[in-house]
């Protein structure tokens, strides 16, 4: 690898020897090839994780939710960390998708389709939280602003109503984000298909589409305007769901920094999350030639800024505290550094501060273990970093009097557990039976597909500022 | 031109769909869709596996007028957000919470940005997706026996029977004279 290193930067995003055929044939080739090996016994364990949070679900459900360690003051502990969690993780799929698109950033096309996958799944996982810790969850429909027996409608106040509706706003958007940047896959997965099954169910999905110019024109404006749409979008959710937190009276909560400290947090767990797919699976699959060093080395790059963020940010919050004069506010720093929790938030501090610093050696951002080491680190960071800012907070308000701990039980550790079964199960079937990598994309930034003669001679500038998609398109006057 | 001159075809014109040739690259593609316009023809179409730069222009093509969809959609979004909750807080069951305005104009925001968002992306999608006239089940087109090409590698340009200029043997001829390989006439 460190033989590399030097050329790194000159690191094409699509690997040039793949011609369209070349290119189609190894994406189809992952849905349409027998199932590889490693993928049964990676499912059965995914699968396993998912019926645990099946279990625990039902149990919660049937019995009540002290089943949770929850008690006065800590209301809200692993429920809430793992919802603000999965929640940011989908934000990096969104920022691929979107606003790597808006910026011309056409790297992005050998990983946005598997980012936005993870995007969604990872909103499922997030929605299930809220939902569950209700108590009595079948009244959820209290949320939506329908006319009811009672006559009486959601407090539209809430920081919780702007949640819901953020978050099922960014769930609504993002499946059409989704769904319509894969049309053109899907239609090449059913000229491909060789089974009427199949022929039948990718011809249903693909929409009758046939590579139209009249049709592309429409579906062009379409992407970028979703896209547009998607990225104020991405922050108003992230800040909506800090405002669960900054709307509140409560030391360690009521800070102003919070937007974008949880913006900055959300894109840097987010990318760390694609790291962790990515890498094993372009391995399994082979996919070298598509996800290159190139990739590897840009996701480092925005995982390193964001860490840096994110870094700012934990001093701001420290500094903030001591500024403020507040005594409560000045506790509440402390007793977050040095108190019964203060070993979560030095993890939180090594995890998403320190390590990912060695990120700035180029040689070691294209080592994709190296790299998969970082995220994993990551991902515990910033889990821990949800549970620092929500249970240390609560346990210790103004009255010592009313004090506490919070302990996790079992069927919070197995719920936890629970939801990354139902993460993986989601996502080995979405590598399994839909195409990962965005073909129709990888395509069109590749130097075949200029059309004019002397191609060749631009690819350079084309890849550094050309775009293909939203192209200002001035018709014929 | 009468039947006799076209012994080949033996379908009857009207179901006939049109000509359609296949190209290698999206170069020969843009040049021939260019050069079928110059020819004065109207009802054309160009497919390719991925939008191609400049193809809008080659064929005389407006900018897509979806945009302004999309902005009506927008702005009945944020509006119907907002007549959502000043109704329901202010007008049909006022409560006072946390002593705030019945009306509380700030509070409003989040929702109305929410929705108009959301409408939008529904008027991006539906809207592209009306104007293509999809979801469709079956297009003369897919009767071309290589045209499953299209959405892997091959670049193709179809003139419809429909058009006023459309001519068997003199559209299959310009075609060939573009470039094309494959030409062929498709049945309706």
């Amino acid at each position: 690898m460190s033989a590399k290193t030097t050329s790194v930067s000159g690191s094409p995003p699509v690997a040039e020897e793949h011609d369209f055929a070349a290119l189609t044939e190894i994406v189809s080739g992952i849905v349409e090839s027998k199932t590889p090996a490693w993928w049964w016994p990676a499912f059965g364990v995914a699968f396993t994780m998912l019926l645990i949070c099946g279990a625990m679900i039902t149990y919660l459900i049937a019995t009540g939710v002290g089943v949770w360690g929850l008690n006065q003051p800590v209301g809200w502990a692993f429920d809430i960390t793992n919802f603000v969690f999965w929640i940011g993780i989908g934000h990096a799929g969104t920022l691929i998708s979107a606003v790597l698109f808006l910026f011309r950033q056409h790297w992005r096309t050998a990983i946005n389709r598997s980012a936005e996958a993870m995007t969604l799944i990872a909103v499922m996982c997030a929605g299930m939280f809220p939902l569950i810790h209700l108590g009595r969850a079948w009244l959820f429909w209290f949320l939506i602003p329908v006319p009811n027996a009672n006559a009486i409608w959601p407090n539209f106040r809430s920081p919780l109503f702007w949640d819901f509706a953020a978050v099922s706003t960014y769930g609504t958007v993002s499946l059409l984000f989704w769904y319509t940047g894969m049309i053109p896959d899907l239609a090449t997965l059913r000229d491909r298909a060789t089974t009427p099954i199949k022929q039948w169910l990718f011809g249903i999905f693909a929409l009758g589409w046939r590579g139209s110019a009249r049709h592309w024109r429409h579906y062009e404006m379409a992407y970028m305007i979703l896209a547009g749409l998607a990225t104020p979008l991405v922050l108003s959710v992230h800040s909506i769901v800090s405002m669960d937190f900054a709307m509140a009276n409560l030391p360690g909560w009521h800070s102003t920094i919070f937007p974008p400290y949880f913006v900055a947090g959300a894109i840097f767990s987010g990318f760390a999350m694609v790291i962790t797919l990515l890498v094993p699976a372009r391995e399994l699959f082979g996919l070298k030639s598509v996800i290159t060093d190139h990739h590897l080395n840009s996701m480092c790059k925005i995982l390193l800024t964001t860490s840096l963020i994110v870094g700012y940010a934990y001093g701001v919050e420290a500094f903030t505290s001591w500024y403020s004069g507040s005594e409560f506010e000045r506790y509440g720093a402390a007793n977050r550094a040095f108190g019964f929790y203060g070993w979560a938030y030095w993890l939180t501090v090594v995890c998403n501060v320190f390590i990912p610093q060695i990120l700035w050696k180029s040689s070691y951002r294209i080592r994709p273990w190296l790299i998969f080491t970082v995220s994993i680190f990551v991902n515990i960071g910033m889990w821990f970093e949800r549970f620092v800012i929500i249970v240390s907070s609560l346990h210790r308000d103004f009255l010592p009097s009313s004090w506490g701990v919070f302990i996790p039980t079992w069927v919070d550790m197995l719920q936890l557990l629970g939801s990354f079964g139902l993460f993986l199960t989601m996502f080995l079937l979405f590598l399994r039976f839909l195409p990962m990598i965005a073909m129709s994309e990888v395509k069109g930034i590749s130097p075949l597909a200029h059309p004019h003669p002397h191609a060749q001679a631009h690819v350079v500038d084309e890849r550094s500022t050309g775009g293909r998609r939203g192209e200002s398109k001035g018709g014929r006057s | 031109m009468s039947r006799r001159d076209e012994p080949v075809f033996h379908r009857d014109e009207f179901e006939l769909f049109g000509a359609v040739a296949r190209f290698d690259d999206p170069g020969a593609l843009l040049k021939a869709a260019e050069g079928v316009r110059k020819a004065g023809y109207e009802r054309f179409d160009a497919h390719s596996p991925f939008p191609i730069h400049g193809i809008d222009e080659a064929m005389g093509m407006r900018r897509s007028r979806l945009p302004w969809v999309v902005l009506i959609a927008g702005a009945t979004g944020c509006v119907s957000g907002y007549l959502l909750q000043w109704y329901t807080s202010a007008i049909d069951y006022r409560l006072i919470i946390a002593g705030k305005p019945y009306n509380s104009i700030e509070a409003w925001a989040p929702v109305c940005f929410e929705l108009t968002i959301l409408l939008s992306a529904f008027a991006a999608v539906f809207g592209m997706l009306a104007w293509n006239g999809l979801p469709r089940l079956y297009h003369p087109l897919v009767r071309h026996e290589s045209f499953t090409r299209v959405t892997n590698d091959s670049f193709f340009l179809s003139v419809e029977a429909a058009d006023p200029r459309f001519d068997r043997v003199g559209t299959v001829e310009l075609l060939m004279s573009l470039g094309g390989r494959e030409v062929a006439l498709v049945e309706g």
